[in-house]
């Protein structure tokens, strides 16, 4: 999933400090499952919101609503009604649903309220880390199913590197050498001899490097 | 036991201190409450395991929001004692409306005020 | 003999001989000066001088730049290319560059992350690896083409190396590694700095094993330690680097305004040993802020003078 975190309180005080009335917009989907930007999370930074204006002397309007996703037309169209009500929107969303409801609404200032992080997953609660970078061309039949692109920091494909010390990255001991654990699971999965072929350069294209990118389906385009 | 605790204390029982949300605590401040304490049992002997772990981490995520918008985490705390220490709870009850009256109202209470009048 | 490059050190390596490289950091300003003088410091007794590529990730005048003031001074210079900084294009086209100005030996690196430098907040390249760029550099040569098959006119001669740390881990694959260098078109390897002789002495064993001796050019890599404590930050904070207890020991117990020449005499010791084991085709001197040592540890060994070659 894309993992998310919560952008610092005062940085979106900063943001909507001079708005009167605001939407706070939560999705139900990743950032839920990341506790960053779900139903609980809009109430929790538009309790804290309100708490501080009022403080400031100011009262600001501050709504709650969390729609199912803010990456699909047809759940951002529930808020059609209401979307121009407001002088800004603060989605919560990762950073695809704080653009596509701009895109929908393009005459609201839409603000982000987490910063998006990368996809990964749930290693435990609290904890989530990097898996993926979406380099559009999926190499992991040949690294035992484990990424060099998004877990070597130095995406080397023919690893690891002289950094590499006790299965740690050099960058830190919190981070996996990941080569390391592409030598462990070769072993595991009794394909040791995989590591002697040469990893051959990548072609880049299909990554960030070749620009924004698009899957186009035909066969479900009506 | 007829214990004597402040009068400005509004209790609010629950079946674990594991069901108090961060919403709840921060919902009460923003009502105009001064303090919220949460009294949970002794660690370690939590009925349902890890109620009580989950409400200490909820308080502190109160005090430190409550720390950045200028209201003031200390208003945010928690207590653990075994159920039978009456005594303890009194205790408790009284320095927590000690630390209140110190810090003074919430000033949220008074930014209500002002807007009303 | 058959040489592949106008290399004065393929030329001394292929001809059986010793080589002897040594280290030229080049420094945090423009000035050519400070390029020189380690030049001339060093020359007389290496047969090459690598020039390091923004090492640590700390920004410094070019390598490029660097080895062709070397060049012009009349000595060797190795290219030392990271992939962390540069893409394909860019690394393609400095070969070519470093070719324009006859350098004839490159040695290919991943280069520290930038985490470790003054820049902690710049993107990293890694458009190509290690492996890949040695690839690269021997498609360049062999077969006169670019990466996309173009011709190139006057295709790079160079001695293409690579560096191999003994002593990172896993261990189990640093032979396997080695021979993956091989096989990418690695002529010489320039190892990590050796302390622990034992382990170093085992690697080279199992790379005997398999005959990768006889396929690549294996130069010991040595650094001499200046301090104890200098012992002990390499022992602690670099990671891949094996410096035993008992060398630190022999540093301790060393009085501390002796403590330099005791660092001396442990490389000296450790390049005699060295000499003697089957597959070690020479010795990497890295002196790093210390280059006014090299003479003085070459001729120590025994390595002095440099053989000429035409």
């Amino acid at each position: 999933m894309i993992v998310a975190d919560k952008k610092p309180i005062q940085e979106i005080i900063e943001t909507v400090k001079h708005c009167e009335k605001i939407l706070v917009l939560g999705c139900n989907e990743c950032v839920t499952v990341c506790e960053a930007g779900g139903k609980k999370e809009v109430g929790i930074l538009s309790s804290a919101l309100r708490m501080y204006f009022l403080n400031q002397g100011k009262e600001m309007k501050i709504d709650e609503i969390t729609l199912e996703r803010q990456c699909d037309h047809e759940y951002l169209d529930e808020i059609r009604d209401v979307a121009d009500q407001y002088d800004a929107i603060v989605s919560l969303a990762c950073g695809v649903g704080v653009q596509f409801t701009a895109e929908k609404y393009p005459s609201m200032p839409v603000y982000p309220g987490v910063n998006t992080c990368f996809l990964g997953a749930t290693e435990k609660r609290g904890l989530w880390t990097e898996r993926c970078q979406a380099c559009g061309s999926c190499i992991l039949a040949t690294t035992g199913g484990i990424c060099p692109v998004s877990r070597c920091a130095k995406r080397v494909m023919n690893g690891p590197c002289g950094g590499s010390s006790k299965g740690k990255c050099e960058i830190s001991k919190d981070v996996d050498c990941a080569w390391q654990l592409i030598i462990d699971r070769l072993k595991a999965i009794g394909r040791l001899e995989d590591y002697e072929k040469v990893q051959p350069i990548k072609d880049w294209s299909t990554d960030r490097a070749g620009g924004p990118r698009r899957v186009v389906r035909e066969d479900v385009q009506l | 036991m007829r214990l004597k605790y402040p009068s400005s204390i509004k209790i609010i029982r629950v079946p674990c201190t594991g069901k108090v949300d961060l919403l709840h605590v921060l919902r009460a401040f923003e009502k105009g409450a001064d303090g919220v304490y949460v009294v949970g049992c002794e660690e370690g002997s939590c009925q349902y395991t890890k109620g009580n772990f989950r409400a200490r981490k909820r308080i502190e995520q109160a005090q430190n929001i409550l720390d950045t918008i200028g209201i003031g985490g200390e208003r945010a705390q928690m207590y653990n004692l075994s159920s039978g220490e009456g005594t303890r709870f009194a205790q408790f009850a009284i320095e927590m409306e000690e630390r209140i009256q110190k810090l003074g109202p919430n000033p949220i209470k008074l930014a209500h005020n002002k807007s009303a009048a | 003999m058959n040489v592949k490059t106008p290399s004065k050190l393929e030329k001394i390596l292929r001809s059986g001989q010793l080589a002897v490289t040594s280290e030229c950091g080049p420094p945090r300003g423009s000035d050519p000066e400070e390029v020189v003088k380690k030049a001339k410091l060093i020359g007389d007794c290496v047969d090459a001088i690598n020039v390091t590529d923004n090492q640590t990730s700390v920004v410094r005048m070019s390598s490029l730049a660097a080895c062709i003031r070397i060049k012009l001074l009349g000595y060797e210079p190795v290219l030392q290319m990271v992939t962390r900084d540069r893409n394909r294009i860019a690394l393609q086209s400095d070969i070519l560059g470093a070719a324009s100005f006859d350098i004839h030996n490159l040695l290919c690196l991943s280069g520290d992350h930038q985490s470790f430098g003054d820049n902690k907040q710049g993107q990293n390249v890694h458009d190509l690896d290690s492996m890949q760029l040695v690839q690269t550099v021997r498609h360049m040569r062999d077969e006169g083409k670019f990466l996309n098959g173009d011709e190139i006119k006057r295709p790079p001669q160079m001695f293409v190396g690579a560096a191999a740390n003994p002593f990172a881990d896993p261990f189990e694959i640093r032979v396997p590694r080695l021979a993956k260098k091989i096989a990418c078109g690695a002529e010489f390897i320039q190892t990590q700095c050796i302390y622990n002789l034992d382990r170093f002495e085992e690697w080279m064993k199992l790379a005997r094993d398999r005959g990768l001796h006889e396929k690549v050019f294996i130069m010991a890599g040595m650094t001499p330690l200046k301090s104890v404590g200098m012992a002990r930050y390499m022992k602690n904070r670099v990671p891949g680097m094996d410096v035993p207890d008992d060398v630190v020991k022999r540093m301790a117990d060393t009085p501390k305004e002796k403590q330099a020449e005791e660092g001396i005499n442990i490389c000296i010791e450790a390049i005699e040993r060295l000499k003697s084991v089957e597959g070690v085709s020479g010795f990497h001197i890295m002196a790093i802020e210390w280059e006014e040592k090299v003479p003085e540890i070459v001729k120590r060994a025994g390595l002095y003078p440099r053989p000429k070659v035409d």
